[in-house]
């Protein structure tokens, strides 16, 4: 009984130098074990006087009370040590790149073709196809062209017979929409178009994007309106200056080009603007009477805007692309610069 | 159009700067393309006389000349042209003097002989192009002395305007100095063109066989020329600046009427002109040696100048050969006629020509402007050649001349379309500065367009002309009006952008390929496909409407695999073009391709080269977006540009909409790929086409799953075995799963172990065993009727 104090320093000691689990639980076992030193004093309580038990007793209970919790606390110390082994064990490289695809990307042209559209259909536009072998009728006549037209040399055509040809602008499906559709109409035309010229500027395919607008009542302020905003937002550009030039198209009259200021130079003057400062972008105009008359719309009743522009020349101008002829060559050096 | 600012500046002189001049050009419709100095920048040259030449006593071809450049004392210089004498006047650059590319002039020593400066050539001096021949001898009225750059009005600009076709009216510097004044209110002075008298009654008969073709021919015979008279410097310079070579003064004559009044003309030697001039539709085999010495045959279509042989030119194009002016020529015919834009439209096209004539008479000249140009022609011709003019020979056809009718402009569509009004008296002075007479009654007017206005025939013409001057951009802007309507959205469909996006989130690059392939390329990866081929293709490799997105696909491969690129997927999506021209489809197409390792390179992935399953999966995965994955159905069946064993045939609810496979080995090694290529093409419809979801209750009972394995030969595919057994396992089969396709150690040789989990839920109860056994029993004896299944111990 005397030798408590000592046995419970020693019990101190045995837990505090326990370095694991297993070691910690050898300490408990030898003292506080059914068979442990301190359990075996509990017992040995009865070899007392009856006025000796109860203190003798409640110091014994003390003491293992003591060390039980001085167990409990080393257990989670050694627990804690021990998930801070693992974890530091676990540890891992996490600057090495994910596993998985990467993903691919959009060609240029559609990711531009996509970003038109879209500005066009938050305005109320539907987005309308058609073929892109077409007819002399849909191509030219119907557009005010007839045959023999000095502006059928505007566009360098590609024939197929004497009638059938690849078309020069999406303008066909322009014809075709108002043939088929009554007024209003609100329309954009993305596509394919083909032009028999291949050099620096020039590919025999690029794609345009073409608008129509026929309603009672649009104006020529309509159009100018609706042009600007397109480029303001689709070069994001609140303050990019806009002017439209008196030029000529066959299916509308007035007819205007579009020029932006250069948005290389800022108006600068540079190589990409050939030092004038600004950029042609578009054509547009107030739809000719004689297109609508051949497309079946009344003339007195309804007017109209169309507009068209080159997307592969958009998004050189978007996206800095030096080289028009790299939009059809599909290197992937190229492509997934876009990504 | 090419142009001399100075010369426009005689007719018209807005208080502009050049630029300004120009960008005020442009604004009204006539798109400047270029403004250029005249000469190159130089200073320090003038004008001076050649005094005395000796040889230089030690170079055969240096001469040491003696001139005089008005500063008083003789100038010494060593001169190598072989063609400075004396008593010319020559620009000479004086010491100190730059002529262009900073060359500096400095007092020098050639062979010993000192030389205090330079006579120079036209080219030295930037006014020609290319190496000039000899010194530039001046007209021995230039003053010596005075700057030579003052005296030939050198700091002038070329401009030039690219002109629509609808525009045939601003060929000319009268019809730019109208432009000019109308946009910027500047006052327009025309040279007053006097009537030259008749100084003989030399006349040459002309009849006019074809007055729709030609409204009005002028002839006018000039008597006793000299055409071996040198054409003035003036006027070689304003030509020289409108990018007109000087030839002779008969051409030199009427190409600057042409460019002054927009008048082409034409000068025969009248001795080689044989009974009289007959304007007339050529007869089929008849033939022409033109100007350029191209010899073509005619046909009825073909408006000519003809007279008692034959044909002399062709009408508004090109004169003959043998007609043309020489210098030994006597006496000139000259020509001033209107031929009508659609007797000319296309005939110089056809004969592969293009000259100024063709292209002013395309766009059509002003018909009354024809004699004001005889009598301008003859007059400077006569001042240069001398000769004595008869009178004009005219005939004319009024019922066959171009009517410009009166055209009605109402007020207030000129407003709506506009959306603008515009004041009156804006409206008058824009149509007077234009050469149109106005009047009015009520709210409209009524416009008397000019005879050179081809483009001005209705009210819209009208706004344009109104719009353009009083300026685009000074119009209002305004966003166009709508009703709120929604559109309608057909929700089983998908959109092609979703697909796209799928396909690159899959790792797919998206291509753009040519519509146009080789021949040779398609018909290699589609033999016997038949599609349009272009009648003008830019080359033999882009002469063939593609019948197929592969072949452009593959050579975006190729492409890539030549430049050291490894692993390549792409897709692209568009039109496909098949069948002959009457019985044509276009058909919008979805394709793509795999080649190279399966994966990326990288620290955790093998480096294993794509397979079938691999596209498969992509595409498996881009039908399941119309979310009916069910109706598609992957056949074995064997395609020319495929491996025969690696193919199969897409159908959807059993319908052909494309293939899948390996690219055949054959057709790799003739295009030199070396890796694997997996390739697929499938309608777009038949991808886009979806159904809308519908809803099944979920069940609260518990799933009973079953795995089976059976062994069958290994030529029995696997969808059809599912298939069969899944026809036999009750509308309770909920899933089913292949979990496992074997062969080998443990397999008997020649068949394939196929492990299959069957999952069964009843919507309202529990399922008992009996039940599941029953339905076992009935899958297991159906796939052993048909395809001789055993199920494996």
């Amino acid at each position: 009984m005397d030798h408590l104090p000592a046995l419970v320093n020693e019990a101190r000691a045995a837990i505090a130098a326990a370095e694991d689990a297993q070691s910690l639980d050898q300490v408990r076992v030898r003292f506080l074990g059914k068979k442990g030193e301190i359990t075996a004093l509990l017992k040995g309580l009865g070899r007392l006087s009856a006025e000796e038990r109860p203190a003798a007793g409640e110091r014994i209970n003390e003491a293992k009370q003591a060390l039980q919790k001085e167990l409990d606390h080393r257990k989670q110390v050694i627990d804690e040590l021990a998930l801070q082994a693992q974890l530091e064990a676990e540890r891992i490289d996490v600057t090495l790149p994910g596993r998985g695809e990467a993903n691919g990307g959009l060609h240029p042209v559609t990711r531009t073709l996509e970003r038109i559209e879209s500005l066009f259909q938050h305005i109320g536009f539907e987005v309308a196809v058609g073929p892109e072998i077409e007819d002399d009728f849909h191509n030219f006549e119907a557009l005010n062209i007839p045959a023999h037209h000095p502006a059928r040399g505007m566009a360098d055509t590609f024939y197929f017979d004497a009638t059938r040809l690849l078309r020069t602008h999406t303008s066909p499906v322009q014809v075709r929409t108002m043939q088929s559709q009554e007024p209003p109409i609100r329309i954009v035309c993305p596509g394919r178009v083909y032009r028999s010229d291949s050099d620096l500027t020039h590919t025999p395919m690029f794609h345009q994007v073409e608008g129509l607008l026929v309603d009672e009542g649009v104006s020529f302020a309509d159009l100018k309106g609706t042009i600007a905003d397109f480029l303001h937002a689709f070069f994001e550009r609140d303050d990019l200056e806009v002017r439209f030039r008196p030029s000529y198209f066959p299916f509308t009259e007035p007819s205007a080009e579009v020029d932006i200021q250069c948005v290389m130079c800022r108006g600068e003057g540079c190589r990409v603007c050939s030092q004038s400062g600004w950029l042609e972008v578009m054509g547009c105009g107030m739809v000719h009477p004689a297109v609508f008359r051949h497309s079946g719309v009344d003339p007195e009743r309804y007017t109209g805007f169309a507009f068209g522009m080159g997307v592969e020349r958009l998004a050189m101008l978007r996206y800095g692309v030096n080289d028009l002829r790299l939009f059809f060559d599909n290197d992937l050096r190229f492509l997934s610069q876009f990504n | 159009m090419k142009f001399s600012e100075a010369w426009l500046r005689e007719w018209v002189s807005p208080a502009l700067e050049t630029q300004a001049l120009a960008d005020a050009i442009t604004m009204a419709g006539l798109e400047v393309d270029a403004v250029e100095p005249v000469a190159a920048v130089f200073h320090g040259v003038v004008v001076a006389t050649v005094t005395a030449k000796s040889s230089h006593p030690d170079a055969d071809k240096l001469n040491v000349c003696q001139v005089d450049d008005g500063s008083g004392a003789p100038v010494q210089v060593v001169c190598g042209a072989p063609n400075v004498d004396v008593g010319q006047r020559v620009p000479f650059a004086r010491v100190g003097a730059v002529l262009p590319d900073d060359f500096k002039i400095k007092r020098a020593k050639l062979r010993g002989v000192e030389s205090c400066g330079m006579i120079c050539s036209a080219s030295e001096l930037g006014l020609e192009e290319g190496r000039s021949e000899g010194i530039y001898v001046l007209p021995s009225d230039a003053p010596t002395g005075q700057d030579f750059r003052a005296w030939l009005g050198l700091d002038d600009h070329t401009i030039e305007v690219d002109l629509t076709p609808n525009r045939g009216d601003c060929l000319s510097l009268r019809g730019i100095a109208r432009e000019v004044g109308s946009v910027t209110g500047a006052k327009v002075s025309e040279p007053t063109v006097s009537t030259v008298v008749a100084r003989n009654n030399a006349q040459f008969p002309v009849s006019v066989r074809d007055g729709e073709g030609c409204p009005r021919y002028l002839g006018r015979v000039i008597r006793d020329v000299d055409v071996t008279a040198k054409t003035p410097l003036w006027m070689r310079e304003r030509l020289r600046r409108s990018g007109i070579r000087s030839i002779d003064p008969a051409v030199d004559v009427t190409n600057y009427v042409m460019l002054e009044l927009g008048q082409p003309m034409h000068a025969f030697d009248l001795d080689s002109l044989e009974g009289g001039i007959e304007v007339r539709r050529a007869v089929a085999g008849e033939r022409l040696t033109l100007l350029d010495g191209q010899e073509v045959a005619l046909d009825d279509a073909t408006l000519v100048i003809a007279d008692r042989n034959g044909p002399l030119a062709i009408a508004g194009v090109m004169g003959g050969e043998s007609t043309g002016v020489t210098p030994r020529t006597r006496h000139l015919f000259l020509e001033a006629a209107f031929f009508s834009p659609l007797a000319v439209a296309g005939k110089a096209r056809d004969f592969g020509l293009h000259t100024d004539a063709s292209h002013r008479f395309e766009r059509g000249v002003d018909p009354d402007i024809t004699r004001t140009a005889m009598e301008r022609a003859t007059e400077l011709m006569c001042a240069i050649v001398g000769g004595a003019p008869g009178p004009i020979t005219e005939v004319r056809n009024p019922a066959t001349l171009p009517h410009r009718g009166s055209v009605e402009l109402r007020r207030d569509r000129l407003t709506s379309c506009l959306g603008v009004r515009l004041a009156d008296e804006e409206i008058q002075r824009i149509f007077r500065s234009l050469g149109m007479t106005s009047s009015v009654s009520g709210q409209t007017w009524h416009v008397q367009v000019p005879g050179w206005r081809f483009d001005v025939s209705i009210e819209e013409d009208l706004i344009e002309e109104l719009a353009r001057i009083h300026g685009y951009n000074r119009l209002p802007a305004t966003q166009p009006e709508a009703r709120l309507e929604l559109a309608a959205d057909d929700e089983a469909t998908q959109p092609l952008r979703r697909l796209r996006r799928h396909m690159v989130s899959r790792g797919y690059q998206e291509a753009v390929t040519y519509s146009f392939v080789s021949p040779e390329l398609q018909s290699l990866i589609v033999p016997g496909g038949v599609s349009p081929v272009l009648a003008n293709p830019i080359s033999s490799d882009m002469s063939v409407m593609r019948h197929s997105l592969l072949p452009g696909l593959i050579k975006a491969l190729t492409h890539n695999l030549n430049r050291q690129q490894q692993r390549v997927r792409l897709f692209e999506t568009g039109l496909v073009f098949q069948g002959p021209l009457e019985d044509l489809t276009q058909t919008p197409m979805f394709g793509g391709l795999i080649c190279g390792p399966r994966s990326a390179e990288g620290w955790s992935v093998s480096r294993e080269g794509v397979d079938f399953f691999d596209l498969k999966g992509d595409l498996e995965s881009l039908m399941t977006m119309s979310g009916c994955l069910e109706e598609w159905r992957f056949v074995s069946a064997s395609h020319p540009a495929l491996h025969p064993g690696r193919s199969a045939r897409l159908e959807r609810n059993g319908v052909p909409v494309g293939w899948l496979g390996a690219l055949h080995p054959h057709i790799r090694s003739q295009l030199d790929i070396k890796p694997d290529v997996y390739v697929f093409e499938v309608e777009q419809a038949a991808l886009t086409r979806g159904v809308i979801p519908k809803f099944k209750p979920l069940s609260r009972h518990p799933e009973v799953r079953r795995d089976l394995a059976f062994l069958v030969e290994e030529s029995v595919g696997v969808t059809p075995l599912v298939e069969a057994i899944r026809a036999q396992a009750g509308e309770w089969l909920t899933r089913w799963q292949l979990f496992d396709v074997y062969q080998g150690a443990g397999v008997e040789e020649g068949t394939k172990s196929i492990a299959l989990g069957l999952t069964w839920q009843h919507p309202s109860r529990t399922l008992n065993d009996e039940e599941i056994n029953q339905l076992i029993a009935d899958v297991v004896q159906a796939a052993q009727a048909r395809f001789g299944a055993r199920l494996r111990s």
